[in-house]
C-alpha cells in the first residue's frame, strides 16, 4: 500500500516537472499558478500537503474546463525549506516562469524573504497558513487567520466557558509565537489577569526535553487557580511535549492546553492516547459536517488515492484562496494583476464549513472561529464556534504600536498602515 | 459566557457549583453529588415525569453537548449498577450508539460489543459510533466514577478516587463516606490521602480547636490541596495563632517539597544526560577511536527509530514486544548501513577530516530526503507499550516518569556492554590496536580495513539502538536526526576524544548542567550557557575531561 501511494507520489511530482518543463516551450494557451512550498526540508512536513491540494483543486478546475477558455497549468518549484531560496524562486516564477498567482509559503519568515520581491515584480501570492498579523501587503492575500480569528477568540473561550484564572502562554522561539504572545499578553492585562498569573516560556526548535517545563507548569497550575496552556508550539515539538504531558499525569481536565498549531495532519503522526480532551482552535476541522466539506474530503482521497489522509485547515485556506482566484480572474476578465487585486477584494465564495468567507479590503478573509477538543481518533471535536464569520484584522488592536492602524487596499487609502489618528499612509515599514 | 447548563435554574445552579467545586476547596454541601440531590431534582427539575433510566440513557448519543451534560446529572442521581460500565464507557471514549429511534447503545471492551441496557452481546458493529464528550462532561464524569471507584481492587485507582474527593471539596457526606471507608482501607497511600482528605474537612470545622487539630495534621502533607487550604487557613483565619500555625505549617511543606524538587531535577537532568549519551556513544566509536568526523551520524539514529516504526507495522499485534525486537534489527540495519557507508565512502578518505566532513554531511542530506521520499515526510506514529508508559509515584510531589527510568538503565546498559566489547573481546583489541598505531597493527598481521568496517559498523549498529530509544521520546521523522548531532559532537569532545567513560561522565554532567540552568535561564539561555561554557572549558583544556595519555595520544 505505501509503495502504491509512493509510486503515486512520484508520479504526481513527474507530472508537476514534465508540466513545469513543458511551461518553459511558452505555450500562450494556458494560465499558470505558481506553487512555492517546501517539498525537502523541515518544512517539507507540512508544506508537500499544500502543494498536492494546489495540484488537485487546479485538476478540478480545469475538468470544469479551465478559466477564461484556457487550461490551468501549475509550475511547482520546490524552496527547500531555505528563506532565501524562496525568494529567488518566486523572482523565477513571476520573471522566468510569468506565472499568473502563487499560492505558497508557510512560515513567516518565508513569507518576508517573498514581500519584497513580489512587491517589485507586482504579482500576486495567496499565503495559507494562521499567523502572526502586523502586516498587509498589496500583492499578498491571506487566507490564514490573523490572530483576532484565532489566539483571542480561543482565549475568550478559555476565560469565560472554562473560567481559566492563570494562563501560561508557551511556544517556539521564533517570530509567531512570540508576536502572538504579546498580543496575547497585552489582552489579559486588559481583561485584568494580574502578572505573577502569567508564565511566558520559550523553547528552541524541535524542543525534545520537555520535563523541566512540564513540571514548571503542573507547580504553575498547583495553586488552586484554575490553569491552562496556550501553546504556540511550532509541528516538530509538539510530540514530546504532548507525551511529557501525559507521562507526567497532566491531564486535559487538570490542564487543558490549547494548541494554535496542531491540527489533522500533526495529530496523525502521534499516538492520541494521552492527548484527548486537549484543544486546538482553528477556522476548519476535518469533522466539520457539510455538504462542502465532505465533497472536498472526497475529492482529496481520490486525488491522493489513499483514504487515511487527513484535511486540515491550511489545506482549507488554499481551497477558498483560490476559489477566490478563480473568482476574481472570472470578474476582472483578465489575468493582469493590477485588475486581478482590485477584483479580489468583495469576491465571495463558500468555505467548507458552511459559511460564505469574503475577501476583505486589507486582505485578509471572513472565517469562522472553531475550538475543538482531541479525540482519541485524532479527529476533533467542536466544542465552541462563532456564530458568526469573524473579519480578519492585520494590525492588533491591542498592541501599542499597532491598535491605530488599519489596512485598506481600496480607494481611497490604499494603504497597508494607514494611521486612523493622524490620517496618514506610514508607507514601506511602520516603526 | 453561557453556563455549562441551560436546562432549568436548579440544574444551572448545580453546573455552576460543580464547577466551582472543581476548583476551590470551598465547602459546597449543595452539590449535584451529595445524596441529597436526587430528591431535589426529582421534585424541582422534573416536576413532570420522571424519565427512566433506560430513556436517559438512550437519550445519551442525541442533542448538543450541553443536554448531554444535563442528561448525565439526571443519569447519575439514579443508583443503577449498570451506570459505573456506562460511565466508565463513556468516559473512555468505548459508548457507542446507532442512530436508530431508539438508539441501541453498545459498550464496547477490545473486540466485543455489549448493549449497555440489556447486557447482551452484539454482533454487528455497523452503525454504530462513538457518543462524544468534552472536558467539562469528562470531569463530572470523573467525579461519579470517583465514588464508585472507592471500593475498586487497584490500589492507584483508589488514590485517586480519594484524590478526586480532595479536588472537588470535601463536605459533610463525602467526609462520613471516607470516614467509613478509612477501617477498611489497607494502602498506606490511600489511607494518607483519606487522612488528607478528612483534615482539610475539618479545616472548615467553626471550632478553633479542630481546626488547630487539622493544621498540625497537614503539616506534614505533600498533597496540593491540603498546601491550598492551608494557605486559605493563613491568609483568613479569625484566629490569629491559627493563622501562624498554618503559615508554620506551609513552611515546614515547603521545606520538603523543596528537598523532593532537588531530587526530581536530578533525576531529570540523569534523564537527560541519558538520552545525550544514547546519542553520542555511537559517536565515540566512530569518532572517538577511529576519527572520523561522521556528520551523517544523526540520520542512523533516525533509521533505528524508523526500525522501531517498521516492526510494529510488520507485527501490529505484537506492540509489547516491539521495541525488544526492533532493539537488535535496528542494531542489524544501521550496522549494515554504517558497513555500506565505511566500505562506500569513507575509506577514501581517510586522514582528510575536511573531506571527510562535507561527505558526510551529504550523505546526511541524502539520507534525510530518501527517507522523506520512501516513506513520505510526515511523521510516523510509533506507539508506546503499556509497560514503558505511566509513572512511579512516590509523593504527591515526586514521581518519576517509567519511560525515562527504563531509557536511564537501557543507556548504561549499552554503555557497559559497549565496554565490554572494547575492553573483552578479539574484536575490541583489534580495533584498539588498529586506532593506537595502524601500522604496527597491520605488521602483525590485523586486516586493518575490515577492523575499520567493522569498527564503523559497530558504532552505526549502536546509533541505530539509540533510535529505538528515541522514538519513546520525540518524532519519528527525517528530521529526527539534525536535533542530536550538534549534542552528540558536544558530548564527545567535552569528554575527551576516544574516551568512553569520559562520554558517560561529560553526557551526565551536560545533562544535569542544562536541567538546573533550565529553571533559572528557560530552555534557549541555558543551551547558550552550556554551550559557552563548554568553548571556555576547552580552551583550557582541549583534549576534553580525559585526555588520551601517552603514546595513544600522539596523534
Amino acid at each position: 500500500m505505501k509503495l502504491k501511494k509512493m509510486v503515486k507520489q512520484a508520479g504526481a511530482l513527474g507530472v508537476a516537472c514534465s508540466m513545469a518543463l513543458t511551461a518553459l516551450a511558452a505555450q500562450a494557451d494556458t494560465i499558470k499558478v505558481g506553487v512555492l512550498h517546501s517539498l525537502s526540508g523541515t518544512m517539507a512536513i507540512s508544506e508537500t500537503t499544500l502543494k498536492d491540494t494546489m495540484l488537485m483543486l487546479i485538476e478540478e478546475q480545469n475538468k470544469k474546463g479551465g478559466l477564461l477558455g484556457k487550461k490551468l497549468e501549475p509550475v511547482v518549484v520546490d524552496p527547500a525549506s531555505n528563506w532565501p531560496l524562496f525568494a529567488e524562486r518566486t523572482r523565477d516564477l513571476l520573471e522566468q516562469h510569468q506565472v499568473d498567482a502563487i499560492f505558497g509559503c508557510w512560515t513567516s519568515v518565508s513569507r518576508k524573504a517573498v514581500l519584497p520581491v513580489i512587491e517589485e515584480l507586482n504579482g500576486i501570492l495567496f499565503y495559507p497558513v494562521q499567523y502572526e498579523g502586523e502586516e498587509s501587503s498589496r500583492n499578498v492575500f491571506y487566507t490564514g487567520a490573523a490572530p483576532n480569528q484565532q489566539a483571542i477568540p480561543a482565549v475568550d473561550y478559555l476565560k469565560d466557558e472554562l473560567e481559566i484564572e492563570r494562563w501560561v502562554l508557551a511556544g517556539t522561539d521564533y517570530v509567531y509565537p512570540r508576536t502572538t504572545n504579546r498580543i496575547l499578553e497585552a489582552y489579559l492585562k486588559a481583561n485584568g489577569v494580574a502578572d505573577e498569573d502569567i508564565l511566558i516560556n520559550y523553547t528552541p526548535f524541535g524542543h525534545a526535553d520537555w520535563q523541566n517545563i512540564v513540571a514548571e507548569i503542573k507547580r504553575f497550575g498547583s495553586t488552586g487557580k484554575k490553569t491552562a496552556v496556550v501553546s504556540t508550539i511550532n509541528g516538530d515539538a509538539n510530540v514530546p511535549f504532548y507525551r511529557e504531558l501525559g507521562n507526567q499525569g497532566v491531564s486535559a481536565e487538570d490542564i487543558p492546553v490549547i494548541a494554535f498549531s496542531v491540527g489533522e495532519e500533526e495529530l496523525s503522526g502521534i499516538d492520541t492516547a494521552p492527548l484527548v480532551g486537549h484543544m486546538a482552535a482553528w477556522n476548519y476541522f476535518m469533522s466539520e459536517e457539510t455538504p462542502e466539506n465532505a465533497a472536498f474530503i472526497k475529492t482529496w482521497h481520490d486525488f491522493i488515492g489513499d483514504t487515511e489522509r487527513v484535511t486540515n485547515d491550511p489545506m482549507e485556506a488554499h481551497y477558498i484562496g483560490f476559489n477566490m482566484w478563480v473568482k476574481a480572474v472570472e470578474a476582472a476578465g483578465t489575468t493582469d494583476s493590477d485588475k486581478v487585486i482590485d477584483a479580489l477584494v468583495g469576491v465571495e465564495v463558500p468555505n467548507l464549513t458552511g459559511g460564505v468567507s469574503k475577501m476583505l479590503p486589507n486582505h485578509h478573509i471572513t472565517k469562522p472561529v472553531l475550538i475543538g477538543e482531541i479525540q482519541n481518533d485524532g479527529q476533533f471535536l467542536t466544542v465552541s464556534s462563532t456564530d458568526e464569520l469573524v473579519p480578519g484584522d492585520a494590525w492588533s488592536d491591542y498592541l501599542e504600536g499597532s491598535k491605530n492602524l488599519e489596512a485598506d487596499w481600496t480607494a481611497p487609502i490604499n494603504c497597508g498602515n494607514y494611521n486612523t489618528a493622524s490620517k496618514t499612509c506610514l508607507g514601506a515599514q511602520p516603526e | 459566557m453561557n453556563p455549562p447548563c441551560r436546562f432549568t435554574p436548579r440544574h444551572t445552579l448545580h453546573a455552576v457549583l460543580l464547577w466551582l467545586m472543581c476548583f476551590s476547596a470551598l465547602p459546597l454541601h449543595a452539590s449535584a453529588q451529595s445524596p441529597a440531590a436526587p430528591a431535589e431534582a426529582r421534585t424541582g427539575a422534573v416536576p413532570a415525569a420522571q424519565p427512566s433510566f433506560e430513556q436517559l440513557v438512550q437519550q445519551l448519543p442525541g442533542g448538543s453537548l450541553r443536554d448531554r451534560t444535563a442528561t448525565i446529572n439526571q443519569l447519575s442521581n439514579q443508583r443503577d449498577e449498570r451506570l459505573a460500565d456506562i460511565f466508565n464507557a463513556l468516559l473512555a471514549g468505548e459508548l457507542l450508539a446507532d442512530k436508530d429511534t431508539p438508539p441501541t447503545i453498545a459498550i464496547r471492551s477490545g473486540e466485543q460489543l455489549t448493549d449497555a441496557l440489556t447486557g447482551t452481546a452484539l454482533s454487528d458493529s455497523t452503525g454504530l459510533r462513538r457518543i462524544p464528550v468534552n472536558n467539562n462532561l469528562r470531569t463530572q464524569l470523573r467525579g461519579q466514577v470517583a465514588q464508585l471507584h472507592l471500593n475498586h481492587s487497584d490500589t492507584d485507582k483508589r488514590y485517586a478516587a480519594v484524590q478526586r474527593f480532595i479536588r472537588d471539596g470535601v463536605n459533610a457526606d463525602t467526609a462520613a463516606l471516607l470516614h467509613a471507608h478509612q477501617e477498611l482501607e489497607e494502602s498506606d497511600r490511600v489511607q494518607g490521602a483519606i487522612t488528607t482528605a478528612l483534615a482539610v474537612y475539618r479545616l472548615q470545622s467553626a471550632d478553633s480547636g479542630i481546626r488547630q487539630a487539622a493544621i498540625n495534621e497537614l503539616s506534614g502533607s505533600l498533597e496540593q490541596e491540603a498546601r491550598n487550604a492551608l494557605r486559605g487557613i493563613a491568609a483568613n483565619d479569625a484566629d490569629p495563632e491559627l493563622r501562624a500555625a498554618a503559615a508554620e505549617a506551609i513552611e515546614s511543606i515547603q521545606g520538603r517539597i523543596g528537598f523532593y524538587r532537588f531530587v526530581e531535577n536530578l533525576f531529570f537532568g540523569l534523564s537527560l544526560g541519558s538520552v545525550l549519551l544514547l546519542a553520542a556513544i555511537g559517536l565515540a566509536i566512530t569518532f572517538g577511536v577511529m576519527g572520523v568526523i561522521n556528520m551523517a551520524h544523526g540520520e542512523l539514529i533516525m533509521i533505528g527509530a524508523y526500525t522501531t516504526w517498521g516492526v510494529q507495522v510488520l507485527f501490529p499485534n505484537l506492540i509489547e514486544w516491539s521495541l525488544l525486537i526492533a532493539i537488535p534489527a535496528a542494531f542489524l540495519i544501521t550496522a549494515l548501513v554504517g558497513i555500506a557507508i565505511e566500505r562506500g565512502v569513507i575509506r577514501f578518505l581517510y586522514g582528510r577530516p575536511l573531506e571527510t566532513l562535507l561527505a558526510t554531511f551529504g550523505l546526511s542530506l541524502v539520507l534525510q530526503q530518501a527517507v522523506r521520499s520512501l516513506f513520505s515526510p510526515l511523521n510516523r506514529s510509533v506507539s508506546s507499550p503499556e509497560w514503558i508508559s505511566g509513572t512511579l509515584t512516590i509523593n504527591p510531589v515526586l514521581s518519576i516518569t517509567y519511560t525515562r527510568l527504563y531509557i536511564l538503565i537501557f543507556g548504561l546498559l549499552v554503555f557497559f556492554a559497549l565496554m565490554l566489547v572494547m575492553k573483552r573481546t578479539a574484536l575490541g583489541l583489534k580495533v584498539r590496536a588498529v586506532s593506537q598505531n595502524r601500522a604496527m597493527a597491520r605488521a602483525v598481521g590485523v586486516r586493518s580495513s575490515w577492523v575499520d568496517a567493522l569498527t564503523f559498523g559497530l558504532g552505526s549498529g549502536i546509533a541505530g539502538v539509540a533510535g529505538v530509544a528515541l522514538s519513546q521520546l520525540t518524532n519519528v521523522g527525517p528530521n529526527l536526526g539534525q536535533a542530536y548531532i550538534i549534542d552528540s559532537f558536544m558530548v564527545v569532545v567535552f569528554g575527551g576524544v576516544g574516551n568512553l567513560w569520559g562520554t558517560l561522565v561529560s553526557a551526565m554532567s551536560l545533562g544535569l548542567i542544562n536541567n538546573f540552568l533550565e529553571p533559572y535561564a528557560g530552555a534557549m539561555l541555558a543551551k547558550v550557557l552550556v554551550l559557552i561554557m563548554l568553548i571556555l572549558f576547552i580552551q583550557k583544556k582541549p583534549k576534553g575531561l580525559f585526555p588520551q595519555k601517552g603514546r595513544a595520544a600522539a596523534d
